[in-house]
């Protein structure tokens, strides 16, 4: 029989040794996957570090996969803060480039210092509209909202798939389910030359900066937390629960379309379908590993990023199946959040080895 | 009849963390005996027994128990049911029953192999019979135990365990939910069973029990036994000096003259789920320089009536009354703004947020004052400082005011909660069971904050489900019963107790 008790300290040591060993457990065992194939790991490992940190380009590529990671890991955190489960970020990032490129491409033709500006502000509406909604039935009708945000992805990506077949379709795209792409005026400036990373991170990173303010020094941002550490506690002292969910949750719902308007406004240009390969539902991994804190969301997010992007060029690099690299993603995003709960948890023998007669 | 000894509890030591919970504790109980636990909150008594009971595994020491004839032998620990086939039986504070079959059912429930086929329910019967006969207890078997009055399911708890041939039986805090009628009753029939040689162990507080019911006492203090005596050499003064180390004085009110009216609830009604949750067309009328007493036994509406006037329910008929103003737009926060403080029963989850620092909690309820904030912005300095001022004024001790509340203790909790409430002299103080789980001292503090307040002019309603405390500090009392309020047509123990009952009207 063993136990599970909460560490009554925290040591600093343990904060800094952890994580670094759980990285270094998560190379051992994605090591055997490795082996099995045929690839020498540590061949494969400096290949894997090289794609992440070997050059300018490499490291640009990095950030561009962290920048809407980052906007998706602060929707969840901040939710997650006030105790309110969306689940719904990657819907809502379709909402918020579905309205990027509709105002984008042409329906307005108006200088950049204009349109980018309308379309970040369009785009944040649209996501957050889109938790408005599960919000409203969960104050109202007591809905669970985990189950509404999910669901809601489905319907919201079935809804895309509809428009870009439809009244969104690129006239120009030759019949495929694209819409036409966002004004050059539009875009998110390029950050370097010839590289795809944009400045969409600065407003990440800027983001990231308000809400780790917000949270620990304005009234707002305590009212959010008093909301999810104890709702009871915070309805008695006079704070209005379903107010703070409402902003909340609008925030949340905007910070997660800004990633949808970041990746088309920022990266592709135009709209399809598969434009997030899950960056809501990794968002949530990130918001876990940071601890819910926005400047962790920052180290998450480049820590996550730079697995995917590594584990990638390694398995081009030394020609091994693709799917290797996700399960060296999977393997080392257990390890990191086992490593977290052992750093919080003890596990404590008990029972039948102590008893005596 | 011979004392002999049946259980001795030898050097007990548990721990928890850095917490030492029991240390060294030795017991011995004898047949026939009541033993009473006395101790404050926090002082060990249920981790003791719940060592006894199996539940906790001691870090060392060990439990002798008397089977059936022979000598003492070693009990099995860390095993619930080792304790039972040894015949201790344990009533829990909070019962463990299953409400929705009946009581005959309750008390077979788990006594029968689960491999045997069928029920043999006539020799259970003519069993649960014969132990009614004996030991005077009487409950309806053939009915839901949802529907039975809180006595009659305590003594289907005894039952229980009588059932199940215990010799021992532990009764946790027996008669915090019984009328003082219940309680002299419960008592009688535990002293004809104990004549007929069961022994008692009952864990409680209320001094008046111990000295009337129990053969012998043992004083839990911080996890040490601090003193086993003779009941018939005891005395109030002695046991209280024992349990909290030294002697201190009880708070009692010098009653003033109350002023005017200053909060009227008018044919209040509240359509709950249940009785517990509902109000009857309440009238109530609160003065200031007054403290209101309602007494009442748990589960009676305390709750709802705490929650209207908190501002978390608002009246489905009725209205209330603010020094002649009806009170529009019912809401926690619109009871603050007029003038109301609140210290709710459950503190933890009520009273603070306990992932919020102390200095946090302590402006908790004043988010839109200016003094706090600058443009939605919290002034940290300002925080700070009151609350350094508050943890000193009121004594809050714990490991800082920037750590989290949680970790402060019950009695420091109250503290901070008295702190917030108390700092911006609110004319009406309704105060929720307000020293429930409070050692003496931290209960005496807060009962010293009430009289305060009424003195320099407020209104108190105390709702409490300890008689004393309300005997002792209340102007006037009123008893709550059924969702509605009765005014009591005396103060005298008796009476009010007859009246908790719904004996007469």
């Amino acid at each position: 029989m063993i136990r599970i008790e909460p560490r009554e300290k925290i040591s600093n040591s343990s904060t800094v040794l952890i994580p670094i060993i759980a990285a270094v457990v998560s190379l051992l065992f994605a090591a055997i996957p490795l082996l099995a194939a045929g690839a020498n790991p540590f061949v494969a490992y400096v290949e894997m570090a090289k794609g992440v940190f070997g050059s300018v380009f490499a490291i640009s590529e990095m950030l561009t996969r962290a920048t809407p990671l980052i906007y998706t890991g602060l929707a969840a955190a901040i939710a997650f803060r006030a105790k309110l489960w969306n689940i719904g970020a990657e819907g809502q990032l379709y909402l918020g480039a579905i309205a990027a490129v509709t105002v984008g491409s042409g329906f307005f033709d108006l200088p950049a210092v204009l349109l980018l500006p309308l379309i970040i502000v369009l785009g944040g509406c649209a996501g957050a509209a889109g938790m408005a909604a599960p919000t409203y039935l969960k104050v109202r009708f007591g809905a669970d909202e985990v189950v509404t945000t999910l669901l809601l992805n489905f319907i919201i990506i079935i809804f895309l798939q509809m428009l870009l077949e439809g009244p969104l379709q690129d006239p120009m795209g030759l019949g495929w389910p694209q819409s036409a792409p966002i004004l050059d005026q539009g875009m998110f400036p390029p950050l370097i030359d010839r590289m795809r990373i944009h400045s969409g991170l600065i407003l990440a990173v800027l983001l990231a900066v308000i809400a780790h303010f917000m949270i620990k020094y304005s009234v707002w941002g305590f009212k959010l937390r008093a909301v999810g550490e104890n709702s009871a506690a915070a309805k008695h002292a006079g704070i209005n629960i379903n107010r703070s969910l409402f902003g909340v949750a609008l925030l949340s719902g905007g910070l997660a379309g800004l990633a949808g308007v970041s990746e088309v406004a920022g990266l592709k240009g135009y709209l399809t379908a598969d434009l997030s390969p899950g960056f809501g539902y990794a968002g949530i991994v990130v918001a876990m590993l940071a601890g819910l804190s926005p400047l962790g969301v920052l180290i998450a997010s480049v820590f996550i990023a730079s697995v995917f992007v590594g584990a990638d060029s390694m398995s081009r690099a030394m020609g091994i199946s693709s799917f290797l690299a996700d399960l060296v993603v999977s393997v080392s995003l257990l390890c990191v959040l086992v490593g977290g709960f052992i750093s919080k948890f003890k596990i404590v023998r008990a029972g039948t080895g102590k008893r005596f007669k | 009849m011979e004392a002999s000894t049946v259980l001795r509890l030898k050097g007990l030591t548990k721990r928890f963390g850095p917490i030492l919970a029991n240390d060294d504790i030795t017991i011995e109980l004898q047949k026939g005996e009541v033993l009473a636990l006395l101790g404050e909150n926090g002082a060990g008594k249920t981790t003791l027994m719940n060592m006894l009971f199996g539940h906790y595994l001691p870090d060392s020491g060990n439990i002798e128990i008397k089977r059936t004839d022979d000598n003492l032998v070693p009990l099995e620990l860390g095993d619930p049911s080792a304790a039972l086939a040894a015949g201790i039986g344990m009533v829990h504070q909070h019962f463990t029953l299953a409400e929705n079959i009946t009581a005959f059912e309750n008390i077979t429930l788990g006594a029968e192999s689960l491999f045997s086929l069928r029920r043999n329910q006539k020799k259970a019967q003519t069993k649960i019979k014969s132990i009614m006969s004996h030991s005077g207890l009487d409950a309806p078997l053939d009915i839901p135990v949802g529907k039975l009055s809180v006595g009659e399911r305590q003594r289907v708890e005894i039952l229980k365990a009588l059932y199940r041939d215990a010799h021992i039986l532990v009764l946790d805090e027996p008669t915090a939910v019984l009328t003082p009628q219940e309680a002299d009753s419960l008592f009688s029939n535990l002293r004809r069973m104990t004549n007929q040689g069961l022994s008692v162990i009952f864990i409680t507080h209320k001094m008046r029990e111990v000295l009337s019911f129990s053969d012998r006492l043992v004083v839990l203090r911080d996890g040490k036994n601090v003193g086993s005596m003779k009941t018939s050499d005891a005395s109030e003064k002695k046991i209280a000096r024992l349990m909290v180390g030294s002697e201190t004085q009880k708070v009692s009110s010098k009653r003033i003259k109350p002023g005017g009216p200053i909060l009227s609830l008018n044919e209040i009604s509240v359509a709950g789920q249940s009785k517990r949750d509902s109000l009857h067309e309440v009238n109530l009328i609160l003065n200031s320089n007054e403290i209101l007493g309602i007494a009442g036994i748990s589960g009676n509406g305390q709750n709802v009536l705490a929650d209207l006037i908190s501002g978390l329910v608002a009246p489905d008929r009725g209205s209330i009354v603010l020094k002649g103003v009806a009170i529009e737009n019912i809401s926690p926060f619109n009871m603050i703004k007029s003038g109301f403080g609140r210290i709710p029963e459950d503190r933890h989850r009520q009273g603070i947020v306990g992932g919020l620092s102390v200095s946090e909690n302590m402006i908790i309820e004043r988010l839109d004052d200016p003094q706090i904030q600058n443009f939605g912005f919290l002034r940290s300095s300002v925080i700070n400082k009151n609350a350094k001022t508050l943890s000193e004024k009121y004594d809050v001790r714990g490991p800082g005011i920037d750590q989290a509340s949680r970790l402060l203790s019950g009695g420091n909790i109250q503290k901070l909660i008295l702190a917030r409430v108390f700092e911006k002299q609110p004319e009406i103080i309704l105060a929720n069971q307000p020293t429930r789980g409070l050692d003496m001292g931290a209960a005496s503090e807060v009962q010293k904050h009430l009289i305060e307040a009424r003195d320099r002019g407020g209104g108190v309603i105390l709702i409490s489900e300890d008689l004393d405390e309300i005997l002792g500090l209340a102007d006037r009392i009123v008893v709550m019963r059924d969702g509605k309020l009765h005014d009591a047509i005396s103060n005298s123990r008796e009476d009010i107790g007859l009246m908790m009952a719904g004996d007469s009207t």
